[in-house]
């Protein structure tokens, strides 16, 4: 147990190491999802008027964006950095050692969650300095880490899974966007009673992305909305159990050691 | 486990690939406690796939291995907690530096957090690569990756070692350092290694013994100077001046043995000479007698390549271009 734990911790460590040292990886999903956040917020802060908005600050409404925006890019880093260790051998390596399959998975999780942690302090040093105030307390900053942490698993594990499938890093990066339509077809923008568009509505109702942007928001605005933490969770949950199982079936098949 | 716990045992070994040939076809070979076991062959002749199948990371068809007293199928973990594996590409991270990488390895294999460190300089050592230790490896030359991919090959102290085609883009320098450095882990440290190469001159120089496999099936095995002492006489090769004398340089050099299907030259006609090295001066004075003209007139001395031109019809150099067998 010692022994995985370890192996776990030197495989999450390369994966921060890595990140660490090239910028260009490191950067953007930082970068990108605070610029987009306040953009928008400077854009659409005349939505704070409309009757029934859950806040007069729009900046507050949308911190809660770049989380999930950043694990979308969490997804594409940790396929991408799977795919090139599948390419060049480097996999091969780690399956000459006695590490188990599940160990290295959770290896690769690991750095990712750390990543997702340190890009979520980010985003919250950034909105507590633009002057949010975060409704659920010190309390509901931990909550937040947690559910941080939880869609890094969930997203990473994701990459994990198409990387594996794949094999290609340029495959990742093309189905990149495909994630997107996801956020884009949120209430990422809205609450969801108050999207006009009766598609767009019934969408963005059926899209788990709102559901995960709606718990961090209600953490940030709201205080202790329990339904929308649960559903956050729940469905943060879910896709965390369904992307472990494809990631570790894709592994096993990846791996054909005997 | 068995009672030979360094030595290597495959019967009947086969890798098919979907929709294609037959990798492996059959193989058998032995490879003794703390030898040097050159397997040589051309590009897609199947020495790779061999190696993924020793090394458990690629099922057989069909056939047996066991590896340091361990079956490769059944016991694939005990197979890899003996084995160090040094693959044809050196998978190194380019991010990562050369003490990076021994840290990494170090841990997963399970070594002693408190020996890690030293051990990881140990072999940084003795690699020769203290100095660039702390540099990203993205910038190590071709020569130092693969001291390094050999070092992390060590990490765990293996008893049986598989290094596929170490020394293939390095340069001369770069390979004798690699050769010495292998020779002295099975001579001081008994280790048993299995050593493919496409290079002549490698397996001869550093393998007790040698397995020729050419489209998955071994053809020819032995220590190096046994395998040249069953082709015994020197081949003398006369490439002719004029195209057209090709038929009467071949007929006057078939007087002096017998003609070797393929050589070493594009035009070049090869005869194994009956009398041995004496018989050379009768063949110069034989084309001269009927006022032939040769560009170029050669005398080989039996090497691994003859062997492989008598076993297989064909030169090892550029054998791997006819479209043989798959490597992964």
């Amino acid at each position: 147990m010692r022994l995985v734990a370890s192996q776990v911790g030197a495989l999450a460590l390369r994966s921060v190491t890595r990140t660490a040292r090239q910028p260009a990886s490191a950067i953007p999903p930082i970068l990108f999802p605070v610029s987009l956040m306040l953009v928008n917020a400077a854009g659409l802060d005349a939505s704070t008027r409309l009757p029934g908005f859950p806040t007069d600050s729009f900046l507050a409404f949308a911190l809660a964006v770049p989380f999930i925006q950043g694990a979308l890019f969490s997804t594409m880093n940790a396929g991408t950095d799977l795919a090139r260790d599948i390419q060049n051998g480097f996999l091969n390596r780690l399956a000459l050692t006695s590490m188990r399959g599940s160990a290295l998975l959770a290896g690769q999780l690991g750095g990712i969650v750390v990543l997702g942690l340190v890009q979520a302090v980010v985003y919250l040093v950034v909105g507590l300095a633009a002057g949010v105030d975060f409704a659920s307390g010190p309390l509901g900053v931990l909550v937040l880490l947690a559910f941080a942490a939880l869609v890094s698993i969930g997203f990473g594990a994701l990459g994990c899974f198409l990387a594996l499938r794949t094999g290609s890093g340029e495959a990742i990066q093309g189905l990149f966007p495909f994630l997107f339509v996801f956020l884009f077809l949120s209430s990422m923008n809205a609450p969801r009673d108050l999207i006009g568009v009766d598609w767009f509505r019934f969408v963005a109702t059926i899209n788990p992305v709102s559901y995960l942007i709606e718990c961090v928001r209600s953490l940030i605005i709201v205080g202790w909305d329990v339904q929308a933490i649960a559903l956050g969770f729940g469905f943060a949950g879910a896709i965390g159990l369904v992307s472990l199982a494809l990631a570790a079936g894709a592994l096993k098949e990846r791996l054909a050691r005997t | 486990m068995s009672e030979r716990p360094n030595s290597i045992e495959v019967e009947g070994l086969v890798r098919e690939f979907k929709k294609g040939p037959r990798a492996v076809d059959g193989i058998d070979l032995r490879v003794e406690p703390g030898e040097i076991y050159g397997f040589l062959g051309p590009n897609g002749a199947g020495k790779s796939t061999t190696v993924l199948m020793l090394t458990t990371l690629l099922p057989p068809t069909a056939g047996t291995a066991r590896v340091g007293g361990y079956d490769v199928v059944r016991d694939g973990p005990k197979v890899r907690t003996v084995i160090g594996a040094a693959l044809q590409e050196a998978a190194l991270d380019p991010l990562l530096t050369g003490r990076d990488h021994l840290r990494l390895q170090s841990t997963l294999q399970g070594i002693a957090r408190g020996d890690r460190k030293a051990r990881s300089a140990e072999l940084l050592e003795r690699v020769g690569l203290s100095e660039a230790a702390d540099r990203k490896v993205g910038g190590y030359s071709g020569g130092m990756k693969r001291r390094l991919d050999l070092a992390l090959a060590l990490v765990h102290r293996p008893r049986l070692l598989f290094l596929d085609e170490p020394t293939t883009g390095l340069d001369p320098q770069s390979r004798t350092a690699l050769w010495e450095e292998v020779a002295r882990l099975a001579r001081e440290d008994g280790v048993t290694v299995f050593l493919t190469t496409q290079y002549l001159e490698e397996a001869d120089v550093l393998a007790n013994r040698v397995g020729i496999i050419d489209h998955g099936r071994i053809v020819a095995e032995g220590t190096p100077r046994a395998l040249k002492a069953q082709i015994g006489r020197p081949t003398v090769e006369a490439e002719p001046a004029e195209g057209v004398d090709q038929a009467r340089v071949e007929a006057a050099l078939a007087r002096f043995g017998e003609l070797v299907g393929g050589s070493h030259h594009h035009n070049g006609i090869a005869v194994r000479l009956r009398e041995g090295v004496t018989g050379l001066a009768d063949v110069v004075r034989a084309l001269d007698a009927e006022g032939l003209a040769v560009e170029n007139l050669t005398l080989h001395a039996p090497s691994l390549d003859d062997v492989f031109l008598a076993k297989t019809g064909r030169s090892l150099e550029g054998a791997g271009d006819d479209g043989g067998g798959t490597e992964p």
